[in-house]
C-alpha cells in the first residue's frame, strides 16, 4: 500500500488524479447543493423543512461535511502544490509567448479556485454559522423552525452581497467549464472523438451551475423572491 | 588473394553460404563478452541495432552519434518503404528473386554472397521489427500490408506511412535504449569522431571531439565498428542532413581502410528543384509518387507556357515513350538520366528550366481527389509548404538529387574492412547495392548488417583479439589526439576570408556538373584540377571563428569540408578509372547508340578499392564473379 | 524581403543570455527559416562575430532536432510545421521576428538557442520499449493486428520527439510526448507484458526530470508538428491509474 500511496501522492499524474476525484467530489456537491437551494422558488415551507431534514441527520451530515472538507483542503493543496511545480519547472520566462488552445479559464484555475475558496469562507460565515449577520440566528418560521427562506432573501436585499455571490458563482463557473472536461481527461475518458464534446458538455454544465446558483441572488434583487 | 583483397566469401552453394559461415564462425563465450570493449560510431539503423544487438549479448559497447539524441540519425528520413522478401502476397517472390533483383538492379557490380545473405536475412527483419513494435501499414484483416516500390514487379515492401525511416529507427532506438538503461551501452551523443586509431596495424580506438565542451578524447576498444551513413554531401545539395558527412570514413581511409567505388552516387530523380543559391538542402519526394504520376516535359525547346496550357500533343511523356514496359516506374538511375537528358535538351521547365512535371490530373480523373489525398497527402502538403504551389491543380515540378552512395570503405564477407578490427556497416561500406541501390534495400541492409550479420561475425576477430585493448592512454591515442587538436587549430587560425559553406556549395557544384549525372573524361580531369585548386584555396583563406573550447559549428563544418575536398578528388579519379557506364555512374563515352548505359563486364567486372595512406591513391581490384546469375545488359524497355 | 530579428544570445549553460538585434536584410521568400539564419550567420561570420548557434539537421521535417520559440511559438506560426518546414513567405515584409530557445528547467540552454533535450532519452531508457531479442521473433504476421488499433499506434508513433511540446506547456510538462509514447507501444499486442511497468518506470523518470505537470491546457498539441493527439495523454493517465493500484494488490 506505501507503493499506492506513493504514486498518486508524489507523482505527477497520480497528484493529477487526486485533484480530478476531489474535484468531482466537490462538483457532485455543488450540483447537489444547488438543487436543494433552488427549493427556494418552491416557498418557505418547503425550503425550511428541507433545512429541517437535513439538521436531523445529525451524524450523518457531519460525516458528509468532513469529507467535503478533506476534499475541498486536499484539492487546494494539492493544487497549490502542482502550480508551484510548474512555475518552478521553467525558471526562465519567455519575452514573447502565444498562446494557441489554452483560454482564460485553463489559465486562471488556481486565481478562480483561490477566489471561490475565498467566497466559500465568507459563504460559510454568512449562511451557515451566521457570525457575520447575527440577526439571522434568530429567525424562525411559524412552526418554530430556522427559516431559511427570510435567511436568505434578507441576506440577498444587500446588493453588495448578491453581486458577490454572483461574481463568486461566475468565478466557480469559469473555473468548471474547465474543470469538467479537465476532470474526466485526467481521468482518461477523453479520446479524439470525445474530445469537442466534452468541451462543449463541460461548459454547458458550468453556466447550467451558474444559471442554477444566480437565480436566487437575481430574483431577490429583482423582488421577484420576497419575505 | 590479391593485395589483401580477400573477400572471405564462403564455399558451398549459394544458398548454403550464410548458414554454413554462422556455424563455421568462432563464438564467444557468455561470460566473456562482457570483456571486449566495441567502439560504435553511428546511432542509426546499423550502428544503433548493432549497439543493441552486441550490447544485449553481453559485449560491452560505446555509441557515438554527432546529433543530441541516437533517434535523430539521417535513417530517420526515409519515406517509402522496406523489402523483405516475404511473399505475404503470393505473388511469385522469393529470397532469389530479392536477391537477382538486387543484382540486377545494381548493374552487376556487386557481390553475390553477400547480397543472397542479405534477401535471406531480410525476413527476419519483419519479425524483428514487428516484435518491437513498429507500426507497420496493416490490411483490414490484420496482416502486414505492401506495395510495390521502386519499379519491383512484386510487391515485398513493407511501410509505415510515409514514414517507415523513422518508425524503424524508433525500434532500433528503443532497442538501444533499454540496452543504455543496462548498462551495456554507453551512449554518446553530439560526439564527433574526428580519427581512428590504429595500435600493430589494428583498429582498437577512436578519438573524438565533445560537440558541447570540444573535449579531445580517446576511445580504446577491442574492434571498432563504423555504421556513419553516406557521404552524398560531397554534393553540398542533397537529400541527406546537414550533418551528413564523410569524415568517420575518410579518416578510417587515411588510416590504410580500402574505400571501395566511391564514383557510386545515387540520384534520386523525384525530388524538389533547386531554387536559389542560398538553398541549403533538397527534399526528397517519395518514389512512390510515381506509382500514380506521370511524368512529362514539354516537347518544345523553350516552351514557357503554364502546364495547364501546353495540350496533351505537345507533351512529351519521355518514361513512357522510351520505356514501354515499365514506363513511369523505370529504376532511379535510368528516370534520373532521362529528366536530365529533357534538360539539358532545353526543356526543362520551372526557374532555371531544371525541372520536369509529375503530372496526377490523370490519376485524379481515374481515382478521384480523396483517393489521391489519401494515398499521398503528405506528400503534397509537404511539396505545397516549400513550394506554395497546390499539386492538385497544377503539376509538380521535380528534378534529380544526390540521396544516396553506394560506395563505401570495403569490407568482406564477415563486414571487416582490410584494417584488421575495423568493421563498416550500412551506407558506410559498399557492399550490396553495386552500381545502383534499389528503393527500400537500404533500410533493409542497414537492420541485416546491424542485427543479424555482425552479431554473427564479429566473433571471427574478436575471438583472436582477448587481451589485446590497449588502453586509452597508450601512445597512439596519444598521437592522434595531438594530430586531431594540431589540425583544428589549424582550421581555426587561418582566418581568412570566405566561410566554410561558400567553399562547400563550390564544391558541391563542381562534383554536380563534373562527376553526378553524366561523366566524361575532360569533365572529370578539369573537376580533378579544380578540386585541387578549391583546398588550396581553403586552407589559406577560410574563416572558421571562435575556439575549440565551446560549441562552434563554424569549426564543425570546417572540418568535414576539409574532408570533402580530398574525398572529392577520390571520387573523380573512381570515376575517372571506370570506363564502363553502369547504374548510377554514366560515362557519356559508353552509351549504346540509343543513350543507354554501356557496360563493359569484360574489363570492368571489379570493386574498385582504393588505398591511401600517404599521398597518391592506389587502386585494387577486387574481380566480381557471378555464379548464379546471367550477366544481362539492363533492360526496363 | 528585410527582417530584423531579436535572438537569444548565450555563450555557455552557465552565462548569463541576452538579446541581441540583426537585420535580415535581401531574404528570399522561399527560403526557409533555417536558410535565412544561415544567411544571417554567413553575414556574421565575414564581420568576425560569432554565429548563432541553433540544432538542425534532417531539415526536412523528421528528425525533430530543429527547435525555437518563434514570436512566442514553438516552430512558429504554421500550423503542423516544424522550424525547417518554414518558409519566409508566411512572414511580413519588414516584420520583427523574436527567436528564443525553448525554455524549461528540464531543457538546460547549451549555446544560443540550442537546449539539451536529453531528459526524454532518459525518458525512453526507463521503459520506452518492447524486449525482443534479435533472431527470437516469431513471424510477422504470426499475431494480426486490427488496422484501426495499428493506426492509432502509428498516430502515436508519429512523434518526432522535438520537444516542442514541452516548450509551449505554460507548465513545461513533457505529458504529450510521454503520452504518446506509451500509448504507441501499449495500443500494440506485442507491448502488453511491459506495459504496466512502462507506463510506471517513465512517468516516474520524467517527474524526476524537472517537467512540470500537465494542466489540461493542450497548448501542446496546438504546436505539435506531428499532431500528436492529447488523448494520448488521457489513455496515460487511465494506464497509470491502472497500474499503480494492480502494483499495490498484485
Ligand atoms: C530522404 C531519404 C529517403 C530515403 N528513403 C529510403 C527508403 O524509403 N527506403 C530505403 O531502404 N532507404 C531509403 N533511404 C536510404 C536510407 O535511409 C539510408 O541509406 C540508411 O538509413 C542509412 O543508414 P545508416 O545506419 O547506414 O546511416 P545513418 O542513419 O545515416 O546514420 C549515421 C550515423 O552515424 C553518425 N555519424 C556520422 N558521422 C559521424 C562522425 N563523424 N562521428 C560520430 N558519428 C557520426 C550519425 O550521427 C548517425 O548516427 C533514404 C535516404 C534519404 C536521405
Ligand atoms: C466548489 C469548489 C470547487 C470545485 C467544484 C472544483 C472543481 C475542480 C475540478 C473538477 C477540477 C478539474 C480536475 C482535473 O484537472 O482533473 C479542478 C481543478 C482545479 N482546481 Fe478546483 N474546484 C473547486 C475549488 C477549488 C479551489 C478552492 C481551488 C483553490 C486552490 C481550486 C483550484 C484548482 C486548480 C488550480 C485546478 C487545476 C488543476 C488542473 O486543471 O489540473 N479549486 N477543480
Ligand atoms: S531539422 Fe529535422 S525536423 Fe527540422
Amino acid at each position: 500500500m506505501t507503493s499506492l500511496y506513493s504514486r498518486f501522492c508524489n507523482s505527477s499524474i497520480g497528484r493529477k488524479w487526486i485533484v480530478a476525484l476531489t474535484g468531482l467530489a466537490l462538483i457532485a456537491y455543488v450540483i447537489g447543493h444547488m438543487i436543494g437551494n433552488l427549493q427556494i422558488f418552491m416557498g418557505r415551507e418547503r425550503i425550511n423543512a428541507y433545512a429541517e431534514t437535513l439538521h436531523s441527520m445529525g451524524p450523518l451530515l457531519w460525516a458528509v461535511r468532513a469529507f467535503l472538507l478533506a476534499a475541498f483542503v486536499v484539492h487546494i493543496v494539492v493544487t497549490i502544490q502542482l502550480t508551484a511545480e510548474n512555475r518552478r519547472a521553467r525558471p526562465e520566462r519567455y519575452s514573447v509567448k502565444e498562446e494557441r488552445r489554452a483560454g482564460a479559464a485553463s489559465k486562471s484555475m488556481i486565481i478562480s479556485g483561490l477566489i471561490v475558496l475565498s467566497f466559500v469562507v465568507y459563504h460559510l460565515l454568512h449562511f451557515t454559522t451566521n457570525t457575520t449577520n447575527p440577526e439571522f440566528k434568530v429567525l424562525e418560521d411559524a412552526k418554530g423552525r430556522h427559516d431559511v427562506y427570510a435567511m436568505v432573501i434578507h441576506g440577498f436585499q444587500n446588493p453588495l452581497v448578491a453581486w458577490f455571490y454572483i461574481t463568486g458563482m461566475f468565478l466557480l463557473c469559469l473555473h468548471l467549464s474547465h474543470g469538467f472536461q479537465s476532470f474526466l481527461q485526467t481521468i482518461g475518458a477523453n479520446s479524439k472523438k470525445t474530445a469537442p464534446v466534452f468541451d462543449a458538455g463541460s461548459r454547458l454544465l458550468a453556466w447550467f451551475i451558474f444559471a442554477g446558483y444566480t437565480a436566487i441572488p437575481a430574483a431577490v434583487l429583482l423582488h421577484l423572491l420576497h419575505t | 588473394m590479391n593485395n589483401g583483397l580477400d573477400s572471405k566469401i564462403p564455399g558451398g552453394p549459394l544458398e548454403k553460404k550464410w548458414s554454413k559461415h554462422k556455424f563455421d564462425s568462432k563464438l564467444i563465450n557468455p561470460a566473456n563478452r562482457r570483456k571486449y570493449e566495441i567502439v560504435i560510431v553511428g546511432s542509426g539503423l546499423a550502428g544503433g541495432a548493432a549497439a543493441a544487438t552486441l550490447g544485449e549479448l553481453g559485449y560491452r559497447v560505446k555509441c557515438f552519434c554527432y546529433q543530441d539524441s541516437p533517434r535523430r540519425a539521417h535513417s530517420i528520413a526515409a519515406q517509402g518503404g522496406i523489402n523483405a522478401a516475404k511473399n505475404y502476397q503470393n505473388d511469385g517472390d522469393s529470397v532469389f528473386r530479392l536477391f537477382y533483383d538486387t543484382i540486377k538492379g545494381g548493374d552487376f557490380r556487386s557481390r553475390e554472397a553477400n547480397v543472397y545473405r542479405l534477401a535471406e536475412v531480410s525476413a527476419n527483419i519483419i519479425d524483428q521489427c514487428v516484435a518491437q513494435g513498429v507500426p507497420f501499414a496493416r490490411e483490414y484483416g490484420g496482416l502486414l500490408a505492401n506495395r510495390s516500390f521502386g519499379g519491383a514487379q512484386v510487391s515485398r515492401t513493407f511501410y509505415a506511412r510515409g514514414q517507415t525511416g523513422q518508425q524503424l529507427l524508433l525500434g532500433v532506438y528503443a532497442a538501444l535504449s533499454k540496452q543504455i538503461a543496462a548498462g551495456n551501452v554507453r551512449m554518446h551523443p553530439r560526439t564527433e569522431m574526428l580519427d581512428l586509431v590504429l595500435v600493430d596495424g589494428h583498429a582498437k580506438g577512436i578519438v573524438t571531439r565533445d560537440m558541447v565542451t570540444g573535449e579531445i578524447a580517446s576511445h580504446a576498444g577491442d574492434a571498432v565498428l563504423l555504421a556513419t551513413g553516406g557521404y552524398g554531401n560531397v554534393f553540398y545539395l542533397s537529400t541527406n542532413a546537414k550533418g551528413c558527412n564523410v569524415t568517420a570514413t575518410y579518416r578510417a581511409h587515411k588510416k590504410g581502410a580500402y574505400f571501395a567505388n566511391p564514383c557510386f552516387t545515387q540520384i534520386h530523380p523525384t525530388c524538389i528543384p533547386v531554387t536559389g543559391e542560398y538553398q541549403s538542402k533538397l527534399t526528397l519526394m517519395s518514389e512512390s509518387l510515381r506509382n500514380d504520376g506521370r511524368v512529362w516535359a514539354p516537347k518544345a525547346k523553350g516552351d514557357k507556357r503554364p502546364p495547364a496550357q501546353i495540350p496533351e500533343e505537345e507533351r512529351d511523356y519521355y518514361l513512357e515513350r522510351k520505356y514501354p514496359s515499365f514506363g513511369n516506374l523505370a529504376p532511379r538511375d535510368i528516370s534520373s538520366r532521362a529528366a536530365k537528358e529533357a534538360c539539358d535538351d532545353g526543356r526543362g521547365v520551372g526557374p532555371g528550366g531544371l525541372g520536369v512535371y509529375l503530372d496526377f490530373a490523370d490519376a485524379i480523373k481515374r481515382l478521384s481527389e480523396p483517393v489521391i489525398r489519401e494515398r499521398y497527402g503528405n506528400l503534397f502538403d509537404m511539396y505545397h509548404k516549400i513550394t506554395s504551389e497546390d499539386a492538385y491543380k497544377t503539376p509538380m515540378r521535380i528534378y534529380p538529387a544526390v540521396h544516396y552512395t553506394m560506395g563505401g570503405l570495403w569490407v568482406d564477407y564477415n563486414l571487416m574492412s582490410n584494417v584488421p578490427g575495423l568493421h563498416v556497416l550500412g551506407e558506410a561500406n559498399f557492399s550490396d547495392h553495386g552500381a545502383n541501390r534499389l528503393g527500400a534495400s537500404a533500410l533493409m541492409q542497414g537492420l541485416a548488417d546491424g542485427y543479424f550479420v555482425i552479431p554473427a561475425t564479429i566473433g571471427n576477430y574478436l575471438a583472436t583479439q582477448t587481451g589485446k585493448r590497449p588502453p586509452p592512454d597508450h601512445a597512439e591515442f596519444k598521437k592522434a589526439e595531438e594530430d586531431v587538436l594540431a589540425r583544428i587549430k589549424k582550421l581555426l587560425n587561418i582566418n581568412g576570408k570566405r566561410t566554410v559553406d561558400s567553399f562547400h556549395r563550390e564544391l558541391g557544384l563542381l562534383m554536380w556538373d563534373k562527376c553526378g549525372m553524366a561523366r566524361n573524361d575532360a569533365g572529370l580531369k578539369e573537376a580533378l584540377n579544380r578540386i585541387k585548386e578549391i583546398r588550396e584555396e581553403f586552407w589559406v583563406n577560410v574563416k572558421a571563428p571562435g575556439a575549440n573550447e565551446e560549441l562552434n559549428q563554424a569549426l564543425e563544418k570546417a572540418g568535414r569540408v576539409a574532408d570533402f575536398l580530398e574525398f572529392g578528388e577520390l571520387m573523380c579519379l573512381d570515376a575517372l578509372d571506370r570506363k564502363e557506364s553502369c547504374g548510377g555512374h554514366f560515362r557519356e563515352e559508353h552509351q549504346t547508340p540509343d543513350g543507354e548505359a554501356l557496360r563493359d563486364d569484360e574489363n570492368f567486372a571489379y570493386v574498385s578499392a582504393w588505398e591511401r595512406t600517404d599521398g597518391t591513391p592506389v587502386q585494387h581490384k577486387e574481380p566480381l564473379v557471378f555464379e548464379n546469375v546471367h550477366l544481362a545488359q539492363r533492360s526496363y524497355k | 524581403m528585410n527582417f530584423k530579428l531579436r535572438v537569444w544570445r548565450q555563450e555557455n549553460p552557465k552565462s548569463e543570455g541576452r538579446f541581441a538585434n540583426y537585420e535580415a536584410p535581401d531574404i528570399p521568400s522561399d527560403a526557409s527559416f533555417l536558410e535565412m539564419l544561415d544567411i544571417v550567420n554567413e553575414g556574421l561570420i565575414l564581420k568576425g562575430d560569432s554565429p548563432i548557434a541553433f540544432d538542425h539537421d534532417c531539415r526536412e521535417g523528421i528528425c525533430g532536432m530543429c527547435s525555437l520559440v518563434i514570436n512566442g511559438t514553438p516552430h512558429g506560426p504554421e500550423k503542423a510545421t516544424t522550424t525547417c518546414q518554414l518558409y519566409m513567405r508566411h512572414f511580413r515584409d519588414g516584420q520583427t521576428i523574436h527567436i528564443e530557445p525553448f525554455r524549461a528547467k528540464a531543457f538546460p540552454v547549451i549555446r544560443d538557442l540550442v537546449v539539451n533535450r536529453a531528459a526524454f532519452d532518459r525518458i525512453q531508457q526507463a521503459g520506452g520499449f518492447i524486449t525482443a531479442r534479435a533472431g527470437s521473433a516469431p513471424d510477422g504476421n504470426a499475431v494480426p493486428i486490427a488496422k484501426p488499433a495499428a493506426d492509432l499506434a502509428m498516430d502515436a508513433a508519429a512523434c518526432i520527439g522535438c520537444g516542442a511540446c514541452v516548450a509551449a506547456c505554460p507548465n513545461s510538462s513533457a505529458m504529450l510526448f510521454v503520452g504518446a509514447k506509451v500509448s504507441h507501444l501499449g495500443l500494440l499486442p506485442q507491448g502488453q507484458p511491459e506495459r504496466m511497468r512502462r507506463v510506471l518506470n517513465m512517468v516516474k523518470t520524467m517527474d524526476n526530470e524537472g517537467f512540470g505537470n500537465c494542466t489540461n491546457h493542450y497548448e501542446c498539441e496546438a504546436v505539435c508538428p506531428a499532431e500528436i493527439s492529447v488523448a494520448f495523454i488521457a489513455r496515460m493517465n487511465r494506464d497509470y491509474a491502472i497500474a499503480s493500484v494492480r502494483e499495490s494488490v498484485e
